[in-house]
């Protein structure tokens, strides 16, 4: 579909705006900041003042953090984030792309860069001094959270590890998150998918274009997630009974809908297939435990653990499949927290111009974390993770680490 | 592809009617899961419970009283399925909600037995039955000052004041100049302003001034999110007045207090919630629901359910449309409709304020709010048959107790399962 009809089918939708502010309740950013007028404003009222050839008509939807919380609760059906998506995509055009938003928004070729001098790297962007630089030069905000370089890929890992042959495939998209810093979270995935049966395979694969996306870079976006969708369509195409499962929860929500709807590729076969065939972990465990047949052989977790669900969990529009999870396990306590997003979005939160705005949405997050007694952070999303990490000082894992410890799992897998 | 998940009953819809029955349910130990579209009509309305304001063309004093006559002479209204011994436990079990909820202190006053007349933002006395206690000090009021200020496009303290002296209240009207940082102000940026104490008092130091000896301060209902009961309490010790809140244009902030004691009732009883997605298809087994599906991103969701409610709403919310060849659906599930005008009768009429014959259509229900053609489908709120809320004044009450009501139905038809199980 050409970019021209896309877009009109989104504009349709702003038809379908009342103005009845619903969507002005719930954005995390305009509530804190001046800076972003709102989604409603910036939304399906400017979008009227926006002709295809001629200049933006505002630069404030650069301050969208894209968290798409204002599409979930608009009770019309807008399409007010991906339109304010089109928007800034437009504006970054126009202004031009900031270095920093080239580098950071290409986690593959940072992560190919970082793993095997990881020691160096790691000690780069914890310094002090470098970190200043970077502000000055770049535009990274010296106290913004970057997680560390594992110095091991998880796929090496995957390539040495045995997997047993039990015929019920599934494929495994890992995500530059896992393959690049958290490794052991997809070691965790693929053991609790063993454990129920699964035979995981994880097929070369890449970035999904997110960070580009989000930060407007509408075409490198386009040839990254393609890229990544035909390398994993061919996978699941000769069985409708395989699917792909993802813990990086912004990543799986890429794939299923924002390539599709944000960049105009509703016609490319491999990515609609790719689309239909994405799960995130934690409902696609949730829907075995529907049909009884996730093992339930937990043993008990004594602990308290605050769980939050990220914006972009919550735009898989599927309500919280681990809080769920959690509830089988015995004796963990789960703290719910009632806060809509960490501040972080991807790398919004990582800029210069945007990390105290960043740190401002998640405020009530951090503030509730720290009142609820508990000693760690149950979270879908990685980003989010150190962000919580960063502001809370307390460890933060994905809500399958719980499911692997209460598995008794976690006694023959490497050390994080 | 498809999800497939199983609930004791799933409810569709998320404004105060689809709130009420499923914490209710929830409560009563029924696995629930909520799923709308979106955030439903609580960030719209006044958040005030009007259970009956005008009947026979005139503002009701009695709401009691005159609900049994609404229901004596009217047996397809709703409130003559759901009966007054319902509304009375529904408003009882509601206030409940609201004092244990998260928000230290807020909670609502009222009764059936009298009417309290509080004014709009157009300075309208209106007929409410329960009210936040932040509102309260707007009844019977006999001199006021109401404060808006520039900066709030959408609150015109004059013409307020104007309407109110009409009705022989000692009215009048002061503007605050609120330095904000932003064009776009509205009572959601004050009201969380006013959630910290320092912003709070500079507010109050601006008021006090241009205040009288003896007269009440009416504002637009933007006293606190967070904390409405301490925000209101400080001011009036500061103010050294009678404050209340006036509810204005959305957002509603009392309204958006409600979702969040709702939803936090709801989860605390582990109910579950769902935001975004539409529902796009529905499976049936003979005279049942059994799963409705959705548009979930990537592939759809499929919720099975024993027992299903719609709570979907109206003409306003998209819940029952009248399409193109003039004809009325119920969106969701196709239900049949109830109150529909015969193709030779009238359907509107010219006048808007007109008593509209397309008001009163809803999804047809037998005396337990039972779907017809779908046994296992109870239908609460605005797609009910039979009432013209906006004239009534009975919107909120009919949410509130409707789905009250659903919850009691459901959960006696339970309990007797088990009972014949055993």
């Amino acid at each position: 579909m050409s970019d021209g009809i896309l877009h009109e089918m989104l504009r349709g939708s702003l038809d379908h705006c009342v103005k009845c502010t619903i969507c002005e309740t719930a954005c995390p950013v305009s509530n804190v900041s001046p800076l972003f007028p709102g989604p409603k404003y910036a939304g399906p009222q400017s979008e009227r003042y926006r002709v295809a050839d001629e200049p933006s008509v505002d630069s404030s939807v650069d301050y969208c953090s894209g968290c798409g919380i204002c599409s979930m609760v608009c009770p019309q059906g807008v399409k007010i984030a991906e339109i304010n998506a089109q928007a800034r995509n437009k504006l970054k055009r126009q202004k031009g792309v900031p270095l920093r938003d080239r580098i950071i928004t290409r986690p593959t070729w940072l992560g190919r860069a970082g793993t095997p001098t990881a020691p160096i790297a790691n000690f780069t962007l914890r310094s002090r001094p470098l970190r200043v630089l970077a502000e000055k030069a770049l535009g990274v905000h010296r106290d913004a959270p970057v997680p560390k370089f594992a110095g091991r890929r998880f796929s090496r890992w995957m390539r040495g590890h045995q997997a047993p042959g039990t015929g019920r495939r599934i494929v495994y998209f890992h995500g530059c998150g896992t393959e690049y810093y958290e490794p052991w979270e997809g070691q965790k995935v693929v053991e609790i998918l063993e454990h129920n049966g699964f035979e995981v395979e994880v097929p070369k694969q890449d970035c999904c274009g997110l960070p580009l996306q989000s930060s407007g870079l509408f075409d490198d976006a386009r040839r990254v997630v393609l890229r990544l969708a035909k390398a994993l369509s061919p996978h699941v195409r000769n069985d409708p009974d395989t699917l792909i499962v993802g813990n990086a929860t912004s990543c799986t929500l890429m794939l299923k809908r924002e390539a599709r709807e944000i960049l105009g590729l509703e016609d490319d076969p491999d990515l609609r297939l790719v689309s239909e065939r994405t799960y995130d972990v934690c409902e696609l465990l949730l829907e075995l435990h529907d049909r009884g047949e996730l093992r339930t052989d937990f043993q008990p977790v004594q602990e308290t653990v605050a769980y939050h669900a990220p914006c972009q969990q919550q735009g898989h529009w599927i309500g919280k499949p681990a809080l769920e999870l959690l509830a089988l396990i015995p004796g963990l306590e789960v703290r719910e927290m009632n806060a809509r997003c960490c501040g972080i979005a991807g790398t919004y939160g990582l800029k210069a111009e945007k990390y105290e705005i960043a740190q401002d949405v998640g405020r009530s997050l951090f503030d509730q974390v720290a009142a609820s007694g508990a000693s760690s952070v149950a979270c879908d999303s990685e980003t989010c993770r150190w962000q919580i990490t960063h502001s809370t000082q307390r460890p933060s894992v994905h809500p399958i680490d719980f499911l692997h410890r209460a598995y008794g799992l976690d006694r023959g897998t490497a050390a994080q | 592809m498809r999800s497939e998940l199983h609930y004791d009953a799933v409810v569709i819809g998320a404004g105060t009617a689809g709130l009420v029955a499923g914490t209710r349910l929830a409560q009563n130990g029924a696995r629930v899961c909520v799923v709308a579209r979106g955030i439903g009509s609580t960030h719209l309305a006044p958040a005030t419970i009007d259970v009956l304001g005008y009947a026979g063309g005139r503002a009701v004093v009695d709401p009691g009283r005159s609900l049994e006559e609404l229901i004596a002479q009217r047996p397809d209204h709703p409130y003559a399925r759901i009966g007054r011994p319902t509304v009375e436990a529904a408003a009882h079990w509601l206030g409940g909600v609201i004092t244990d909820g998260p928000l230290p202190g807020y909670r609502y006053v009222g009764s059936l037995s009298r009417n309290l007349r509080l004014p709009t933002a157009v300075g309208a006395l209106r007929p409410s039955a329960f009210v936040p206690d932040t509102m309260a000090a707007g009844d019977a009021l006999e001199r006021v000052c109401i404060v808006g200020s520039p900066a709030l496009r959408d609150f015109h303290p004059s013409l307020c004041a104007e309407n109110l002296r009409a009705a022989g209240i000692d009215a009048r009207s002061v503007s605050l100049s609120l330095s904000l940082d932003r064009a776009d102000a509205n009572t959601l940026g004050i009201a969380r302003r006013l959630d910290d104490p320092s912003r709070r008092a500079r507010f109050c130091a601006e008021l006090s001034p241009m205040l009288r000896a003896d007269e009440h301060v009416g504002l637009p209902a933007m006293l606190g999110l967070r904390d409405p009961h301490g925000v209101h309490a400080d001011m009036e010790s500061r103010l050294g007045r009678r404050v209340f809140e006036i509810p204005s244009l959305p957002p509603s902030v009392p309204g958006m207090r409600l979702f969040e004691i709702l939803t936090a009732a709801l989860r605390r009883a582990h109910g579950r919630l769902v935001l975004g997605p539409r529902v796009v298809g529905a499976e049936r087994d003979g005279n049942r629901i059994a799963s409705i599906s959705t548009d979930a991103a990537g592939h759809q969701t499929v919720y099975g359910a024993d027992t299903f409610v719609l709570a979907t709403g109206g003409f306003a919310s998209g819940g029952i449309e009248l399409d193109s060849a003039w004809v009325t659906h119920d969106r969701v599930l196709g239900l049949p409709l109830d109150g529909v005008p015969a193709s030779d009768q009238p359907r509107f009429y010219p006048d808007y304020f007109d008593e509209q014959p397309m008001a009163r259509v809803g999804v047809a229900v037998d005396a337990d709010l039972r779907a017809r053609g779908a046994d296992n489908v109870f239908v609460v709120g605005a797609a009910l048959p039979g009432a013209i809320p906006w004239r009534e004044g009975s919107g909120e009450g009919i949410a509130m107790s409707s789905g009250y009501r659903a919850a009691e139905v459901i959960g006696a038809g339970t309990a007797a399962a088990a009972g014949a199980a055993l």
